[in-house]
């Protein structure tokens, strides 16, 4: 089912259109005669997609199943249903309609996964000797990098020195001790997006702490 | 998109980063792309450093890819 014929569709820049994502567009837009079947249209390929990814991460959240599971899901597709309605404008035409509008469900689903299987939990805050010991367990070349007691040293002064508490509080959760992003982001009640930009942030002046030092000269370029 | 190693699981690969809202809103295109055959990494280059240092967003990725690649079938 690819794209059959091409369109051209006025906007900021020149963009081609398959049929069918034109179809939705303007069904999307139409009156609200065209407009109500196409959002039943919508919804139901949106819950198809998110109970289909649903069933591919099984084996990350083999807990979360059943009622629990499906409610998640429902829940998924409405609100993706409402995000693509509200950022209609911003499809820029480049893929297919329906792929754009699979991104929305993806992101719901995975974002009230992963809090829901996190709930009740807490998140380690803790930037201590286990913390950083478990770092030197694993094996192979790359970890043999990181197991170096002096590269390691110097990054945890530098995370002690360099981080704004909250820098320093979400590497701690999602770099040092695996917490997912979405869950440190419905704590902070904040988003993926904000809390990625301070981890970014974060990583940041470590990289250039560690460069300072000549720590990172052979492990990661800049 | 191969797991992480120790040293960029803490510290991230350098360079330009589209960002999770970034990365969000070209990735429709970059999973047709990649089902294409193109080159992703050249395309999207921002996308896909994103796609290094975030696991949560790797992760719909692959999700994204899986469905792409189903409504074709």
């Amino acid at each position: 089912m690819g794209p059959k014929q091409v369109e051209t569709v006025p906007g900021l820049v020149s963009r081609e259109l398959d049929l069918e994502s034109r179809g939705w567009l303007e069904s999307l837009r139409g009156s609200s005669v065209e407009r109500s079947p196409a959002l039943e249209r919508l919804h139901e390929l949106l819950r198809r997609a998110a109970y289909a990814e649903a069933a591919r991460r099984r084996h990350l959240y083999p807990e979360v199943d059943g009622v629990e599971l499906d409610d998640i899901c429902q829940q998924a597709a409405a609100d993706a249903v409402v995000a693509v309605t509200a950022k209609l404008d911003g499809y820029r035409g480049a893929s297919r309609f329906t792929t754009w509008a699979y991104g929305f469900a993806v992101l719901e689903l995975s974002v009230k996964l992963r809090r829901h299987a996190w709930r009740g939990g807490s998140i380690p805050t803790a930037d201590d000797d286990a913390t950083w010991d478990r770092l030197a367990g694993g094996s192979g070349a790359a970890q043999a990098r990181v197991e170096s007691g002096e590269l390691l040293a110097a990054l945890r002064r530098a995370v002690a020195e360099e981080l704004s508490p909250r820098q320093r509080e979400v590497f701690v959760a999602v770099a040092l001790n695996d917490v997912e992003i979405d869950v440190v982001a419905g704590q902070l009640e904040s988003t993926r997006g904000a809390v990625y930009k301070v981890l970014h942030d974060a990583r940041r002046k470590l990289r250039l702490r560690l460069e300072r030092e000549g720590h990172l000269e052979e492990a990661v370029a800049r | 998109m191969n797991e992480r190693d120790p040293l960029t699981r803490l510290l991230g690969v350098a360079g330009e980063d589209a960002g999770c809202e970034g990365g969000m809103v070209l990735l429709a295109e970059y999973v047709e792309a990649e089902l294409a055959g193109r080159d992703t990494i050249v395309l999207f280059p921002a996308v896909a450093a994103h796609l290094r240092n975030c696991p949560a967003c790797v992760e719909d990725y692959r999700g994204l890819l899986a469905l792409a690649r189903a409504q074709d079938e």
